[in-house]
Formats: C-alpha cells, sequence, structure tokens
C-alpha cells in the first residue's frame, strides 16, 4: 500500500496541520478544535506504529523518508531505525492519552484558550516527534525551536507564578539554541553538509582537531539545558512545578528526553565515541550525570510540594541517561535507551496523579495525603506502581533500566557508577516511600474538594483512564522488556559499540 | 606587526563574532531588567546569525543568482547558510514574540519587568 510507504511523514505533518487548524475549528464551536487535535494524534500514534512495523518487518535497519524526493544530502531526510521508531511511538501514545486527560481542567475556559492549549500541545507534539525522527541537523534545530516555543507557551498557561518561570526558561532554553545552531555552523563548515549520515563519514578526517572538540562541547550544553543536566537543570524545577497540570505530564515525560535521545544520536551515531574528544567528553557526561544524581536525589528529599520533589527527581533520573551514555558500552546504551522510555511513563504517571490530587482537592503538599487511598483508588494504584518502578523493583520497569546500567558499568569496570547507583536507589526509596505511606497508612488528612469527583473512581472518567493506562504501561514495559530489548534496542544498536 | 594582521585577516571577524555572542550572554545574566535581559538575548541570537554569514563569505564570489554562461560554482558564494539564516531570524523573531507576551503578563501581574522588584513580589 503506498500511503504505508509514506508513514514516517504523517508522524509530524498530522499534528503540524491540525494544531494549525485547532484555533479555526475550537471558533466554530469550543470543543471541536481539541476533537481534531486529538484524531491527529492517534493517526500520528497509528503511523508510528505502522512505521515500526515497517522497520522491523523486513530486517531493514532503517527507513529513509526522502522530502519531495530530493536525495540527500541535498534534500531533507527523515531517518526512522528502531529507536527511532520506539522513541517516536511513546511520544505519540503518551501525547494520545494525556490529551484526554487535560479536558477537564479547561471545562471553564472560553473558546481562545480551549483551543490555543491545543494547538500548543499540538505543536508541542510535532516539535518532540520531528527530533526524534529527523535525519537533518538543522531541521532538527527547526523541530527543537518549534518544540520550545510550544513549551514555553504550556509552562506559562499554568497560572501566575508560571509567566516567571516560563521567561526564565525562554532565557536559558535560548543560549542553548543559540550554541546548538553555532556547532551546527562549525559542522558545516568543516563538513560541508547537512546530512547526519553523510556527517558522520565526513567528519572522521576531523576528530582530532579542537574545531570538533568546540562543537561536542557546544552539543553537550546545548542538550544539556535542555533535558536539565545536572548543572543546567536551573530552570526546570520551577517550569515543571508550575506549568499547566493537564500538559505537566507530557511536559516533564518527553520534554526533557527527547533532547537527551538527540544527544545520544549525535554521540553514538554521528560523532562515534572512540576518539580522544568523545572519550574526554564522556568522562565529563559521566560526571555531570554524577553529580545530577546525588544532587538531585538529595534536593528531591528536601521538597515538601508534591510537583517540585518530582521535577528534582527527574534531574537525578536524566543522570541515569547520562551515565549510561557516558559507560560508553553495549549495557549501558541499552540500559540509557531503556531508561530514556521507561522514566518518561513513570514521570507521567507521576505527574497525572498530581494533577488529578490538585485538581480535586486544590493540594500538593506531599504531606497532606493522608487516605488518599480511599478517595482516589486508581491513583493511589499507579502511584505505587510508579514508585516501586523508581526505586527499581521487579516486575516494573525501572528495575530493568538500572539492571542494564550496572551491567554496563561493571563491564567498563566503573565501580563507582555502581556505588552511585546503589546510594540514589536508596535515596529514591526514602523520598517515594514517604508517598505511599502518605496515601496508605497515615489517618486521613481534611481535605476541600474543589471540583466534583463525577466518578466512584475519585476524578472524571478522562482523567482516571490516563492515569490507569501510564500506569499499567509501567508494568507491561516491565514484563515485556526483554523483547523490547531484542527486538528494537539491540536491533538498532549504533555500529561504534558493535565493533 | 604581521602576525597581528595575519590574525585579523584570518580570524578578527570571528573574533568580533564572538565576543559580541558572549556580550549577548553577559548582558542575560547581569542585567537588572528583564527587557534588558531580552535585548541582549536579540544580541546574542544576531551574533549567530553573523557568524553564519561570515563563513559564507568568499573572496572574489558574487551573489548566488545564476549568470548565463557562468556555471563555475566558486564564482558563487555559497547560498545555504543565508537560507538557513532566513529560518533562524523567523524563529529569533518567534521568540522575542513570545518573551514579549510572557513580559506584558508579567508587568500585568507584579507591577514591574525590574528583576529584584518582580523577584521581591514573587516571594510574597
Amino acid at each position: 500500500m503506498s500511503l504505508a510507504l509514506h508513514s514516517p511523514v504523517f508522524i509530524v505533518l498530522l499534528p503540524l496541520s491540525a494544531s494549525l487548524l485547532c484555533l479555526a475549528f475550537s471558533r466554530i464551536h469550543r470543543k471541536l478544535g481539541a476533537y481534531v487535535v486529538q484524531l491527529a494524534l492517534f493517526g500520528a500514534l497509528i503511523s508510528s506504529l505502522v512505521t515500526m512495523r515497517h522497520v522491523l518487518a523486513e530486517g531493514t535497519k532503517s527507513v529513509h523518508y526522502w522530502m519531495g524526493n530530493w536525495a540527500p544530502p541535498i534534500g531533507i531526510e527523515f531517518v526512522v531505525d528502531p529507536l527511532n521508531t520506539a522513541v517516536a511511538c511513546m511520544i505519540t501514545f503518551l501525547a494520545f492519552v494525556i490529551s484526554f486527560y487535560s479536558k477537564p481542567f479547561l471545562e471553564n475556559e472560553d473558546w481562545l484558550h480551549y483551543g490555543g492549549y491545543f494547538t500548543l500541545y499540538g505543536l508541542l507534539t510535532v516539535g518532540l516527534c520531528g527530533m526524534t525522527v529527523t535525519g537533518d541537523v538543522f531541521n532538527m534545530y527547526v523541530y527543537l525551536e518549534i518544540m520550545s516555543l510550544s513549551g514555553y507557551g504550556l509552562i506559562a498557561l499554568g497560572g501566575h507564578k508560571s509567566m516567571l518561570a516560563a521567561f526564565r526558561y525562554l532565557l536559558v532554553g535560548t543560549i542553548g539554541a543559540s550554541l546548538y545552531l553555532i556547532g551546527i555552523g562549525y559542522l558545516y563548515a568543516m563538513t560541508g553538509s547537512l546530512n547526519m549520515a553523510d556527517i558522520s563519514e565526513r567528519i572522521q578526517p576531523f576528530v582530532n582537531t579542537p574545531l570538533f572538540a568546540f562543537v561536542v562541547a557546544c552539543f553537550l550544553i546545548a542538550f544539556g539545558i535542555k533535558m536539565a543536566l545536572f548543572p543546567l537543570h536551573g530552570w526546570q524545577p520551577d517550569s515543571y512545578t508550575f506549568s499547566h497540570p493537564g500538559a505537566a505530564g507530557f511536559i516533564s515525560g518527553c520534554m526533557s528526553k527527547v533532547p537527551a535521545y538527540a544527544m545520544l544520536r549525535y554521540f553514538f551515531y554521528v560523532f562515534g565515541i572512540h576518539n580522544t574528544v568523545m572519550g574526554a567528553l564522556m568522562n565529563v557526561l559521566g560526571i555531570m550525570g554524577i553529580c545530577g544524581i546525588l544532587i538531585g536525589s538529595v534536593m528531591a528529599l528536601a521538597q515538601y510540594d508534591f510537583r517540585r520533589m518530582l521535577a528534582y527527581s527527574s534531574v537525578a533520573q536524566l543522570g541515569y541517561i547520562a551515565v549510561g551514555m557516558a559507560m560508553g558500552n553495549i549495557y549501558g546504551f541499552i540500559g540509557a535507551v531503556l531508561h530514556l522510555i521507561n522514566h518518561a511513563f513513570m514521570k507521567s504517571s507521576l505527574f497525572l496523579v498530581v494533577g488529578g490530587i490538585a485538581y480535586r482537592f486544590g493540594e500538593v503538599n506531599l504531606y497532606r495525603l493522608g487516605g488518599l487511598n480511599k478517595k482516589m483508588p486508581v491513583s493511589s494504584i499507579a502511584t505505587v506502581l510508579a514508585v516501586l518502578s523508581m526505586i527499581g523493583i521487579p516486575p516494573t520497569c525501572g528495575f530493568f533500566s538500572k539492571w542494564y546500567l550496572m551491567l554496563g558499568a561493571f563491564e567498563g569496570q566503573q565501580y563507582i557508577f555502581i556505588a552511585v547507583l546503589v546510594v540514589s536507589s536508596l535515596l529514591n526509596a526514602i523520598y517515594y516511600v514517604r508517598i505511599v505511606e502518605q496515601m496508605f497508612v497515615q489517618r486521613e488528612a481534611s481535605l476541600t474538594e474543589i471540583h466534583d469527583p463525577e466518578t466512584k473512581l475519585g476524578m472524571p472518567l478522562s482523567m482516571v483512564i490516563p492515569i490507569g493506562v501510564t500506569g499499567l504501561a509501567i508494568l507491561i514495559l516491565g514484563i515485556y522488556s526483554s523483547s523490547l530489548v531484542t527486538n528494537i534496542v539491540e536491533v538498532g544498536l549504533p555500529e561504534v559499540l558493535l565493533k | 606587526m604581521d602576525a597581528l594582521n595575519e590574525f585579523l585577516a584570518r580570524r578578527g571577524i570571528y573574533t568580533l563574532v564572538m565576543i559580541l555572542f558572549f556580550l549577548g550572554v553577559y548582558g542575560m545574566v547581569l542585567a537588572k531588567n528583564y527587557l534588558k535581559k531580552l535585548m541582549a538575548m536579540n544580541v546574542m541570537q544576531v551574533a549567530v546569525i553573523f557568524f553564519y554569514l561570515c563563513f559564507a563569505q568568499k573572496e572574489g564570489g558574487m551573489i548566488p543568482i545564476l549568470v548565463p554562461g557562468n556555471v563555475d560554482p566558486a564564482s558563487y558564494i555559497n547560498p545555504l547558510p543565508h537560507a538557513l539564516m532566513l529560518t533562524a531570524i523567523v524563529v529569533s523573531m518567534g521568540t522575542t514574540g513570545v518573551a514579549i507576551a510572557l513580559l506584558m503578563r508579567i508587568k500585568e501581574i507584579y507591577g514591574s519587568v525590574e528583576e529584584r522588584e518582580v523577584l521581591r513580589r514573587a516571594s510574597k
């Protein structure tokens, strides 16, 4: 079927056109635009699944889609390899599920806010998916900016305090984007190409020059800012805390993972890790990751705002991904990729739970959640699953990514990573188990209801189902993680690691 | 003196561009007014645009419009960086627009765009 051949481009094209039309439809009827965007997100999910089937079926290592049939390196191409499809499926799945979740928050808004929210939401998905599937470095810059600009908008929709958070994120994020642009400039000046596959060949004569070191440093800082890697994470706690509660799950789940994935693609697929510059860079990345894990965990321990605790926990979890990359061996790589996917589901699920609590009770203090298991059963169960996964207890998915990271550290004989992983798992246990204790053990806190629960499950159905689905996904990803690794991650391993 | 001339001829313009870039970063860090921070951000973005235009330049090249009879690529300058920068200019305009919209809301909420004043009122 010829339409299936075009599936890579539909991942981006459908949400893009729908979100641009969203406001016009919303003008006709307040909720129409949202339905159009949701339909497009569903279409994007289907196209990424079709692409995944296409990529995995024929033993083809990757699908190349040429825009307007212009052959690379002149034309822009979308490259979909097994890892890309996995990440794209993750993004579109979360985007589709969480789009239902946002609706109760917008119930009393007029058409402009209702449509505007979904426009930004759709564009955020476009940026994330585009960054994942594109094979052109400048194209990635454009998607990065689409992602960032719609992200600033969604964060700013969160209320009064969020304006300041969004503005600060904008300033810091623009520094990151500008550094990325400078990096591309030098790459282009060195190699004369903007196509990733082409660059990976042409860059090889230059890998020991100072210019290459400069490019790599630019990319590290640019993606480090966007993924909130430890010393560059200053914007992140405020942004996650005050962002729009309907979108917080999606923002926290995907917006930091995709730059991490882009960084991984550059380092392992384009630059190759076996040269002196990248070797030094891996050390820096490892130190940043270790500091991020420890400091993020300790800061999370000190918070009493549930959302802020989750935000600091994200800093720590991004540290895991950085450490996995820094190991520079197959197990570390698998651990990093697996953790990237798993953590997106864990953190989304937890942020959805917090949003639900804030929706019904207007409460985010994690010491005032006593007796919540009776009032919100589904949320409590999802919290337990996510917490177990965060600590790393089988059969939840968090265990398996940490397992692979451990294996990687053993293989590379980097025992400091093992020590840090163990210590941080303990810290995770301390600060996450107190939430479960509050919910299930503590006596009931006196909470005032600001929204009617509507159903017996404690929340409107459109909020309960996403929480249940992401909670279940944590379990399913854990149970099927071996097939995820053998069928997808191991097929897409970069060549530099296989030598 | 020759060394200086040589340096200025080869690297002078890039040095200036980098100074401009880091002036922008410096301004974003140290300015006490959010609007000034925004202006410093624009300076930084313009520095990146200059950088692209500089390395696209070449001696003896003419603007990349096809002249009948002249198909030698060496006689034209490379148009691709300019095309990229058109996109970057649009992006920087978008960023500035979003930033100004956010600043207007900050001004509405806190009554000021001075960092100290805003932080004082935000912490209340």
